[in-house]
């Protein structure tokens, strides 16, 4: 494992530093600390910072760029023809890495030699042949060109790899020299150092920004690569969702609606199932419950937004649906079919929503201000009288938005619906007939065996982008409704 | 009655307290059935959360038993040369046990028919299995041995109650006369329960072998993707904290973060797995179905949770602990890192707790980075294997068991969710014992 | 420990309303008012000072039973509104706050418009047949309230939206509205600035006319000016009750005395 010594030896610079740099102040200052600007420590993180920081920020970027990089350049090298018989370069730069990997390997392996793995000119089907000697998994024909560039990435990975390690060391050797030569007595460390640190954690912060630019960028792109291949209009205005099966493309419907219509349907069951029962336990622990009932009733509610989804996904298939085709199914009204339907996902989704608009909302009632409640009894109104006419009408806006973030959280579920929702698109109004939605359909278009450039794999982005737009849009103005009816009351 | 109360003089009305009007009357009516509507939504919630607990016990439980026929048995070495030599070796060898299996019932007087079908039907092809045994242990030949052989998941059914005898519809894996010869295992003592332990050490089996499939693989797999959770979120997420709260100052910039963070704590799971897709495996081609990339996709998803939480914690600390620090020629680092910290720092582990908890029952993102439980075919060899080799995670492989046709998998599933549970569990009662223990009330 | 006057020996011409006798009220364990025996004249306005933390707010609170609303309170003996004893568990605490109206000490309109603010009660009480009814009821209540002239353009308006003084005489009006017998004022000018409480006090001298009512206040000069009687309160006792003149110009306990020259409190 090159890359774990490649960081162990940037670690063992840096703490060689920190030793080195501390002692190198010390000795500056003739041993008494009293002469140092700073703690003796800091000289010693000053050379360690200097060390690491740069060394590792330049393998993390160095390993990003490498295989971008290597990709388009070898992937430049196949001819147009070789592509023009498979679906995509995507596809051919897909088995190009992996004979480059059965080529490492086998040498790894000895029943190639190194000389002979990169020899341009070898005969193909004796390559093919190691290779499967070997225990190496290949397309039964590796063709000349992907070969070549099996070969020419290969060379390219181990020269980009040795040259990165020498950058890196080279990097953290200097960075540590110029920290000793700083490590005089009268260099301000800790000011260096704590500059440093800053710097650290302004990147860390800025984490969340870069997740969001990584969730952009990386559906924006796959996206607009859809659209190319399926028309944009269609996808947007299209009622029939059947894509084909073959994981190749042609001939398959790919209309968001029927997969919107579902999403909304069981959004609404569940919010239906929620939203009542969510908030009139939250009226009634912050209203009406002592502190014994509330210290009990509250925590048992949470422990139903703790349990995963996975298991409301097995409960809404293996329990809530045999239950209810028992009632509604042909034995009973006949108005259902199987047990994956609108009703079984929504109820259960709502099951899971009502201790996220509960405790919201519980949240939200207790900000009202006890003035608010204390004017209302002083003027001989009920507790459900003050509840209905000044409570929640001051927390509304506040109710408003925690009830549109668990429209977002519904929106957005997945394992339920995969699970208990069934898997036919359809534009239909019945709520105990099988619907599928968005999640589910992103799931079942990116785990099946499509091929990552075909339309039907892609479309998935293009869902996620669907998706990501609606919750996004709903989070910010939830969040906004809430944030300024906090602020009323602060 | 409201023309008698309405009284526009302004004189004192007069009217007993003592005596409830009409009015009051009603109004406390209608007091009571709100008040009773409460408590109905609080009693629907927890009878949701009973039911859900009983289905998750007695649909799981069984998973954790099998039953196993247990039979002392010996082969001399004629027999195994005998067995040998025939064109069905396999065959001879189930002969042979089968004997001996007649033989133990004749000794306890029961009289039942025991064919190879039915044999077969109940505990597999077994001459395979008493074969290997003997050729890879000759010393055993003639010894007297005790086998333990898992009878097939529709035995289990039957002893547990999800097959009976009226459902049970003839099939090849399963004849009414079947049962009979159960029942008479059953009264020799032979059949019997056992702990499962293969399904709590052992790996993901194939679709036609439930009876073989377990949890250990994933479970491994979940602990390495908690670890790459634990080691980059927490660090992150408590210096993106102390930032924003300690250090940053009011710019747009700041304000852009923490937009991006509320949002992104409330964007669906199954995004971050498109993220995870796309930049993690077909741009910087990571493994795929990796713990690696599992743990940094579920670490992008924890840090928005984490970095509320850690805010929550160091907001708490009093800004006179602040003061006393800079007050005595501290600088703002060292007050932050000397005193603000260590002082949160029960809140911020109780936060990731949860956080990894939230982490450790994620499944959709998992699917899309081909963490399925179908991959945890084995243990990973070392630890760096097992942050890299392909792996599922424990609700990644609950799911595939639930989405598998045969339904003897679905008490896999409720008993991995047992497991799963247990998990969750635990990390919730530390959280707690860390948040009593060390409350602090300023 | 003291003698608590009788009031009986100060009862004028004027009625009886409240009557209280051998209160306590405990808030879980802490005895917070003991032994007071105070009664309540009609058209009278009665001011309870002291320090605080003395129980005088806690005291006007147990009149129409606001400390219900409070889960560790307990109040024990009697309190009699018109001869009835109003702990009785024949009394339905919403009934009895419908005759004791009361106005807190931080003005607290609804976030509602002012008209609603006024309507609320007599909708609850069901005091209006009609729409006529009711807008008849708020106009009276608010020229009661002396806010009439300033408001009446704009009934529609939030209720929030009117300045402290405003809101606190909104809340007076809101009370009256209601048509209570007694009316409660829990340091209802703390939270406003010289004019409003110049405005509010004359308000209150207004409502003697037809109402009893009780104020709480800190401020001495306050009681002074608005009040015939003054109870004053120390560490949960009623420590001397009297005409206000009597209680400001010739106190009888030395703790009253020491409080109304501002060497306690």
């Amino acid at each position: 494992m090159p890359l774990f010594w490649l960081i162990m030896i940037v670690l063992a610079v840096a703490a060689a530093g920190y030793f080195l740099g501390r002692q190198r102040a010390l000795a500056s200052a003739g041993g008494n600390t009293r002469h140092l600007h700073s703690l003796p420590s800091y000289y010693g993180w000053n050379v360690a910072m200097k060390a690491a920081v740069p060394a590792f920020l330049l393998l993390i970027v160095w390993l990003l760029v490498q295989p971008v990089y290597i990709n388009s350049t070898v992937s430049g090298m196949i001819p147009d023809r070789t592509v023009a018989d498979n679906a995509s370069r995507g596809l051919v730069m897909a088995e190009v890495r992996r004979t480059a990997e059965g080529l490492d390997n086998a040498v790894a392996e000895g029943t190639m030699t190194r000389d002979f793995a990169s020899d341009m000119r070898a005969d193909i089907t004796d390559v093919t042949q190691r290779l499967k000697d070997a225990g190496q998994i290949v397309t039964s024909t590796v063709t000349q060109p992907v070969l070549n560039a099996a070969q020419r990435y290969r060379v390219m990975n181990a020269t980009g790899t040795l040259w990165m390690s020498i950058a890196v060391i080279v990097l953290a050797f200097a960075g540590a020299f110029r920290g000793l030569r700083e490590a005089h007595s009268d260099f301000r460390a800790r000011n260096t150092v704590e500059q440093g640190i800053r710097a650290i954690l302004i990147g860390a912060a800025s984490i969340a920004i870069l997740t969001t630019v990584g969730i952009i960028l990386s559906l924006v792109f796959n996206t607009i690569e859809f659209f190319r291949l399926y028309p944009a209009w269609d996808f947007f205005t299209g009622l029939n969702w059947a894509p084909s099966f073959s994981g190749r493309g042609g001939s398959s419907d790919l209309g968001v609606l029927p997969l919107l219509w579902g999403t909304f349907y069981i959004s609404i069951v569940a919010l239906a199932v929620a939203v009542p029962v969510g908030l009139f336990s939250a009226i009634y622990l912050s209203e009406y419950a002592s502190p014994r009932v509330r210290s009990v009733a509250k925590p048992m509610l949470e422990v139903l937004a703790g349990i995963p989804t996975i298991v409301y996904g097995l409960f809404a298939l293996l329990t809530v649906g045999p239950l209810l085709v028992s009632v509604f199914g042909r034995d009973g009204l006949g108005w259902m079919q199987s047990g994956t339907a609108v009703m079984t996902a929504g109820l259960v989704m709502g099951i899971m929503l009502i201790p996220f608009v509960s405790s919201l909302s519980d949240d939200i009632i207790n900000a009202v201000p006890q003035a608010m409640r204390d004017g209302s009894y002083g003027l001989g109104a009920t507790r459900s009288e003050t509840i209905k006419q000044v409570i929640l009408p001051a927390a509304l806006p506040g109710i408003v938005g925690a009830i549109l973030l668990a429209a977002s959280r519904a929106i957005g579920e997945t394992m339920i619906v995969v699970l208990g929702a069934g898997a036919a698109a359809k534009l239909s109004l019945n709520p105990f007939e099988a619907m599928t939605t968005v999640t589910a359909k992103i799931v079942s278009q990116l785990t099946g065996d499509a091929d990552f450039a075909s339309p039907e794999a892609l479309v998935a982005f293009a869902l996620g982008m669907t998706l990501f737009v609606i919750t996004l849009g709903l989070n910010v103005f939830a969040l906004y409704i809430v944030r300024k009816y906090r602020e009323q009351y602060e | 009655m409201t023309d008698a109360t309405l009284n526009t003089s302004g004189a004192p009305r007069k009217g007993s307290l003592h005596v409830q009007d009409a009015r009051t009357t009603r109004r406390n009516r209608s007091e009571a059935r709100f008040k009773g509507y409460g408590i109905a939504a609080i009693l629907v919630g927890l009878f949701f959360l009973a039911v859900l607990a009983v289905s998750i016990v007695r649909s799981g439980a069984p998973a954790f038993t099998r039953t196993v026929v247990d039979v002392d048995f010996t082969m001399t070495a004629a027999q195994v040369e005998a067995a040998e030599s025939e064109l069905f070796k396999t065959k001879a060898y189930q002969t042979v046990f089968i004997d001996a299996l007649k033989s133990q019932l004749d000794e306890s007087g029961l009289e039942v028919e025991v064919d190879n079908a039915a044999i077969e039907r109940l505990l597999g092809k077994i001459g395979g299995d008493l074969r290997t045994f003997y050729a890879n242990n000759p010393d055993q030949v003639g010894e007297t041995v005790s086998f333990q052989l898992p009878a097939s998941s529709r035995v289990d059914g039957y002893l547990n109650g999800r097959i009976t005898r009226d459902s049970l519809e003839n099939s090849r894996f399963l004849m009414a006369t079947d049962l009979d010869l159960v029942d008479a295992l059953q009264e020799a003592g032979i059949i019997k329960g056992a702990i499962n332990w293969t399904f709590i050490t052992g790996t993901d089996a194939g679709v036609d072998n439930p009876g073989g499939a377990g949890l250990g693989a994933s479970v491994v797999g979940s602990f390495f993707m908690m670890l790459v959770v634990l080691f980059l979120s927490l660090p992150i997420g408590v210096a993106a904290s102390i930032y924003l709260e300690e250090f940053a100052p009011q710019n747009r910039f700041t304000d852009l973060i923490e937009v991006n963070i509320s949002n992104l704590a409330a964007v669906p799971s199954i995004v971050f797995g498109i993220l995870g897709l796309a930049v993690f495996i077909q741009f910087m081609h990571m493994p795929q179905s990796a713990p690696l990339v599992g743990g940094l996709v579920l670490t992008l998803m924890t840090l928005p949770t984490i970095i509320i939480s850690t805010r929550a914690s160091l907001k708490s600390v009093p800004p006179s602990i602040r003061d006393a620090a800079l007050g005595v020629g501290a600088s703002k680092m060292q007050a932050v890192f000397h005193h603000v910290l260590p002082m949160a720092m029960p809140g911020i582990l109780t936060g990731t707790i949860i956080g990894l908890a939230q982490a450790l029952g994620e499944t959709a993102p998992l699917l899309l980075i081909g963490m399925v439980g179908f991959v945890a075919r084995g243990y990973p060899d070392g630890i760096m294997a097992g942050f890299t080799e392909a792996n599922s995670a424990m609700p990644a492989q609950i799911y595939t068991w639930a989405a598998r046709a045969d339904a003897s998998f679905y008490e896999k599933a409720w008993g991995g969710i047992i497991i799963l549970l247990a998990f969750l569990l635990t990390m919730n009662i530390i959280a707690i014992i860390l948040r009593r223990r060390f409350e602090r009330r300023w | 420990m003291y003698d608590a006057p009788t009031p009986e020996n100060r009862v004028t011409d004027q009625t009886i309303k409240f009557s209280a006798r051998k209160v306590q009220v405990y808030y879980g364990d802490t005895h917070a008012i003991k032994d007071v025996d105070v009664d309540i004249a009609d058209n009278t306005v009665t001011a309870f000072i002291g320090p605080s933390g003395c129980g005088k707010s806690t005291f006007l609170r147990c009149l129409n039973r606001m400390n219900d609303t409070i889960d560790v309170c307990r109040v024990e003996g009697d309190i009699l509104l018109d001869g009835e004893d109003i702990y009785d568990k024949k009394v339905d605490p919403v009934q009895l706050r419908a005759k004791v109206g009361m106005v807190f000490q931080k003005p607290n309109p609804f976030p509602k418009s002012i008209y609603d603010n006024i309507a609320y009660g007599p909708r609850i009480h069901g005091l209006a047949n009609s729409r006529a009814d009711l807008d008849e009821i708020v106009e009276k209540a608010l020229r009661r309230g002396a806010i009439w002239d300033e408001v009446k353009d704009r009934l529609d308006a939030p209720g929030t939206g009117l300045s402290g003084g405003q809101q606190q005489r909104l809340c007076i009006a809101r009370a009256v509205a209601t048509e209570p017998e007694v009316l409660l004022m829990d340091e209802p000018c703390s939270a406003l600035d010289p004019i409003a409480t110049a405005q509010v006090e004359e308000l209150i001298d207004e409502l003697r006319q037809n109402y009893s009512v009780v104020i709480v206040t800190h401020s001495m000069q306050q009681a002074a000016r608005v009040s015939q009687k003054t109870a004053f309160f120390h560490l949960g006792s009623l420590v001397e009750f009297d005409d206000t003149e009597q209680i400001f110009t010739n106190p009888k306990d030395e703790r009253t005395e020491s409080y109304i020259t501002g060497r306690i409190g």
